[in-house]
């Protein structure tokens, strides 16, 4: 038996993300008095994959294959449930994130393995084997019973804390048999933003509502966020008004989004805005109508005009940065 | 070609959810169901698919899985514009049960684009869309923001970690879609709501499958603390709190 985490890697490179899913994979592994085997894929150099080592990985399979240069959602499960047969896993863990939910339903059906998606706590109870995951948009947490005998897992984004268990990972380089005819997806063409703070990777996000007034008053904003090092965001009425690109829209059917904290200006707090960001640690709320909502989720909050407000915090920031 | 879109059947996403039978079930009272947000904007970019003659779309199919109560959700995507619809007449258990309905569903009937919403905003589960491709072995492509087509085949926008992929799989396939495939949910005109009426929805019976997971209690998020409020003239004492206290910058 064992437990199988799948770690993504980014130009060979891992991030937060792929320590926090080693630290629960680890911590399952603990309750199952059990150990952990990572699977990589993609080209990552040994200093780096070894360093999966320092939240608990025991075994590291690496697999570099050119034929896996792309994500082929049918071509990743089929690899990753051979490992897992072959591993004897009874829990893998993926990511809850765009990768994770590729994959996870396919390995699902390969396995016959039952899906728990988006927890963010460790199991509740092992018999039955129960887990606590996000439903109805943040307004509620359910106790899911998988039943199958293997599990599978997608851990939401920095819900769980990172938890170094030092051990010496052995690696082990696996060059798996591809179906060829499972390789049907033709990449044409990537655009990628560089040199920018993703939303989803970002441990602060300053984001702005309709209280901003207009797309000509977003540079205070974006001046605040870059002198806390934070990605910018907005609610859905900026990005539908076109002041805003659609990538920044957290919310319900926008981006859903846990960063440590989250400085909300001149945002209502409708709902569905809410979903998006309720999971943040720390919300600050910035705002002119003292009765708006989102006072209730914030821990902190300014009654103000957005304009007003935020040069004066700039200034508060330089200060503390001097 | 053929599309078929599933929907799911949801409460309004303003719902405040509460719950019935000691926490173990949601209780329904007074609940307006819709479509999910997902399924209708992938309904609405089928039907300006099938609205554009070089796309070779012919036609857009919706399926559901539940019971009778559920029409109404249906007659409302028929109204949209679906040409049709197919009901799987069982109330959805888990996401492995309505996946496998469906796809069974599917190898009867033949559909050249697959397409589910990336969650349903009950569940969360982002689950469906992929089982039904693994469970029919057909090519997926998850966290779409475009589709169209061209000579026959489909160019698929997909969202990455910090940015888009351009990319083609060969048909049939399943897209799950996220949101910007299009830009707002068509809405349905008077015309519509009667013509629905007289539109046909096919009634399937489901296949035994036993679901694989069981959710066995709710529970209301943690309360947060309640705000504290800083005067706007001394933003420094919130910074203050936010290092000091929530230890966060």
């Amino acid at each position: 038996m064992s437990v199988l985490v799948y770690t993504e890697n980014w130009d060979g490179k891992f991030k937060k993300l792929s320590f926090e899913l080693v630290s629960y994979a680890t911590g399952v592994a603990k309750m199952l008095n059990t150990t952990v085997t990572a699977v990589s894929i993609g080209k990552v150099d040994e200093n780096e994959l070894i360093r999966l080592g320092n939240y608990g990985a025991n075994k590291i399979i690496n697999i570099n294959s050119d034929k896996l240069a792309v994500l082929d959602s049918q071509a990743y499960s089929s690899v990753i449930s051979e490992i897992a047969r072959k591993e004897n896993a009874s829990v893998i863990i993926i990511s809850n994130n765009n990768t994770g939910k590729a994959i996870a339903p396919r390995l699902s059906v390969r396995l016959k393995a039952g899906v728990g998606s988006g927890v963010s706590r460790l199991p509740l109870n092992l018999n039955p084997f129960t887990v606590y995951k996000r439903t109805y948009s943040g307004n509620a947490f359910a106790h899911l019973v998988i039943k199958s005998d293997i599990k599978i897992l997608t851990l939401a984004q920095n819900s769980f804390d990172l938890i170094e268990t030092p051990v010496n990972a052995t690696i082990e380089n696996m060059n798996p048999s591809i179906d060829g005819s499972l390789l049907k997806t033709v990449i044409k063409d990537i655009q990628k933003q560089s040199g920018m703070i993703l939303l989803t990777d970002a441990d602060i996000v300053v984001s702005g509502g309709r209280g901003m007034k207009s797309a000509d008053n977003w540079g205070p904003l974006v001046e605040l966020a870059k002198l806390l090092g934070a990605a910018t965001a907005c609610s859905r009425p900026v990005s539908d008004e076109g002041w805003r690109p659609h990538d920044e829209h957290t919310g319900q059917t926008g981006k859903i989004i846990a960063p440590n904290l989250y400085i909300a200006v001149g945002i209502s707090g409708a709902t569905q805005h809410l979903a998006g960001i309720s999971s943040s640690k720390y919300i600050v709320a910035i705002n002119s109508d003292k009765n708006a909502p989102i006072f209730e989720a914030a821990q902190y909050g300014i009654i103000g005009d957005a304009m007003k407000v935020l040069p004066k915090l700039i200034e508060a920031v330089k200060e503390i940065r001097k | 070609m053929k599309i078929l879109v599933c929907i799911s059947n949801v409460p309004d996403t303003t719902t405040k959810i509460k719950f019935a039978e000691g926490n173990t079930s949601v209780d329904t009272t007074g609940i307006q169901w819709v479509i999910n947000p997902w399924d209708e904007l992938s309904l609405t970019r089928a039907l300006e698919l099938k609205d554009d003659t070089t796309s070779g779309i012919k036609s857009v199919t919706v399926i559901h899985v539940g019971p009778a109560a559920s029409e109404p959700t249906i007659r409302k995507a028929l109204a949209i514009g679906a040409d049709d619809a197919i009901r799987v007449n069982a109330v959805s258990s888990d996401a492995w049960f309505v996946a496998a309905q469906i796809a069974e569903v599917i190898k009867k009937e033949q559909f050249d684009v697959i397409m589910c919403g990336i969650e349903s905003s009950d569940y969360n589960g982002s689950i469906v869309g992929g089982m039904i491709s693994e469970f029919l072995g057909i090519p997926s492509v998850s966290a779409v923001s475009g589709i169209k087509f061209e000579n026959g085949q489909p160019i698929i926008i997909r969202e990455i970690d910090g940015g888009k992929e351009v990319v083609s799989v060969p048909v049939p396939f399943v897209a799950i879609v996220q949101k910007g495939i299009a830009k707002e949910p068509r809405i349905a005109a008077m015309r519509g709501i009667m013509m629905a009426r007289s539109k046909p929805v096919k009634l399937v019976e489901p296949v035994q499958v036993d679901p694989l997971t069981q959710i066995v209690e709710f529970e209301k998020p943690t309360p947060r603390a309640a705000c504290k409020f800083i005067d706007a003239d001394s933003p420094a004492l919130l910074l203050d709190l936010l290092q000091n206290e929530a230890k966060v910058i």
